[in-house]
């Protein structure tokens, strides 16, 4: 599988690559780099206008991914908006669906795991009119307090926006009965789905979900891409994002009538060919299969758990029961006094053997200040992992385990 | 150096064993501030007596490079004068503690001195308007 890409040919500090950090972005497979290349070299050219021969390739190509991308989850491709990243799929949402109706009486309710991605947005426009935020509490070991998020669902919030699967803690929360207690509250549900997408088969279809966020880079696919899904209906009814060519179906020097969806949400000159690259890593994904995808990311995470609950003074967070976690897991190393080992000095050492992990608070200081952490550090697994990749950790994490405690040992003499 | 030595020297001399961790009372000087891309919090705290720093003592929470630096900010400029203290830089902060560090990591390193600055020029702007007065 290494083989497909490229930077595994890296050597950092000498060493092999280890990354361990798919979490924050994907490595790229070949097929995918080539296809923005090929893109460039061959079909060039702006859509939605040129009346010439390259104009109407590139066209068909954006198209075309729009039409895997809406495939890929069970959607219409209608519905499928493309948008630089997650972060701005939630953006609109909050912008264009839920301000203009949102006043102070009201309140949005979201949880407390969520990514910043999935939380200033909405401060932002819960401030411009001074509605509540709420959140659904989550507990020690990183799951969600269903009884409360029905409690506080049944006062009918005006969204109820949440993560898929936490970029900390690899909780998978149970989206589908989520939306169900939601909708039996008439409130419009929310998927981030930036670490779930990548990693299990999600149907927008079947979890019902009225809208779906997620990013292209974390899926093998280029930066500068993300997908924002809506039901349709809902897409129709809602104001403008951006203003600008291609989102118009007439102009005047006084108005303008903003075209259909999903045209009426893609404002300027998108990522043409990172959008054509996008459909290569779709491609590559569905010629795995997505449970095959999943299925060796449970295997890892399982091996890892077992591995790293064996070493000593290391401290793992979320949940024990892997059957709930997904692709990742934080923990923090503490010396034989308990002192905690930083993740930025552990991350820094770790580079040092080639192994890129996350450290930090991931985007989530609410949620590491909840929890009583500073910060942590994260390894996120992707398809290219192996249980190898694995090993080279565990031996390098009680190398610097004995390595801390050793200094402390001469100081303590 | 490889990080793992440069850990090592920095572990041993400084980060287990400061010897300015701490607070100090009725200080002259109080600052604190926190490095947003990894949460690292310094407080320094310092007395000054006739423009001499009479005694400093940091305390935070955050990685061993900044901790280590707060810890030999806080030896060199002890019984130092106030005007020389202005003139220091980040690039004699760095000479001091003598590693290489990545970009990201060089903000951590240069934490104390930005928090131990701010106090400083705090301090000052309290005195020049009592003088005012």
């Amino acid at each position: 599988m290494k083989i497909d890409f490229p930077i595994f040919k890296r050597k950092i500090n000498g060493k092999n690559l280890i990354y361990l950090d798919s979490g924050a972005t994907s490595q790229k497979p070949s097929i995918v780099i080539e296809a923005e290349k090929y893109f460039y070299e061959n079909h060039n050219a702006n859509i939605n206008r040129g009346i010439h021969t390259l104009g109407d390739e590139a066209t068909r190509m954006y198209e075309d991914t729009r039409k895997k991308v809406s495939k890929f989850i069970n959607a219409n491709s209608k519905e499928i908006i493309f948008t630089k990243n997650a972060t701005e799929g939630i953006n609109l949402v909050a912008r264009s669906f839920l301000r203009p109706k949102l006043t102070e009486n009201d309140f949005i309710l979201l949880t407390e795991m969520e990514h910043h991605a999935n939380l200033i947005p909405w401060q932002i426009i819960a401030k411009e009119v001074n509605a509540k935020i709420e959140y659904v509490p989550v507990n020690e070991e990183g799951i969600l307090d269903l009884k409360k998020a029905e409690e506080l669902l049944s006062r009918k919030p005006k969204i109820f926006a949440f993560t898929h699967v936490s970029n900390v803690l690899g909780t998978i929360n149970p989206a589908r009965k989520l939306i169900e207690i939601a909708h039996s509250y008439d409130v419009p549900v929310l998927i981030d789905g930036a670490q779930s997408v990548p990693h299990l088969k999600v149907d927008a279809k079947e979890l019902d979900c009225d809208f779906l966020v997620f990013s292209a880079h974390k899926m093998l696919g280029p930066t500068g891409v993300g997908v924002l899904y809506g039901k349709k209906e809902l897409l129709d009814n809602m104001e403008v994002f951006m203003g600008g060519g291609d989102m118009i179906k007439e102009v005047y020097y006084d108005h303008f009538i903003p075209d259909e969806a999903p045209n009426k949400f893609e404002a300027g000159t998108p990522n043409i060919a990172g959008v054509a690259a996008f459909g290569k890593s779709i491609e590559y994904l569905e010629k795995l299969g997505m449970e095959n995808v999943e299925k060796n990311d449970k295997e890892l995470v399982k091996y890892a758990f077992e591995k790293l609950s064996k070493i000593k003074n290391l401290n793992i967070y979320g949940p024990k029961d892997l059957k709930l976690r997904q692709s990742l897991i934080s923990f923090n190393c503490f010396t034989n006094n308990e002192k905690l080992i930083h993740p930025h000095d552990l991350a820094t050492i770790l580079d040092d053997y080639g192994i890129a992990i996350r450290a930090g608070h991931h985007c989530c200081m609410p949620l590491h200040d909840k929890l009583g952490l500073s910060a942590t550090s994260r390894i996120s697994f992707y398809i290219y992992n192996t249980k190898e990749d694995v090993d080279v950790l565990i031996n390098a994490l009680e190398e610097i385990n004995k390595m801390f405690n050793k200094e402390l040992e001469v100081i303590s003499k | 150096m490889t990080p793992k030595e440069m850990y090592t020297e920095i572990i041993l001399d400084y980060y287990n064993n400061p010897k300015n961790f701490g607070t100090l009372d009725k200080p002259d000087i109080k600052f604190k501030d926190v490095n947003p891309a990894c949460g690292d919090i310094v407080e320094i705290t310092a007395k000054v007596n006739k423009n001499r720093i009479e005694d400093i003592k940091f305390k935070g929470n955050g990685c061993a490079i900044s901790l280590a630096s707060a810890e030999i900010l806080a030896e060199h400029l002890k019984g130092k004068n106030i005007e020389d203290i202005k003139k220091l830089n980040k690039e004699d902060v760095l000479n001091i503690l003598n590693v290489d560090l990545s970009p990201l990591r060089l903000k951590c390193a240069l934490l104390p001195l930005k928090v131990f600055k701010l106090g400083l020029y705090n301090y000052l702007g309290k005195t020049l308007e009592e003088e005012n007065e």
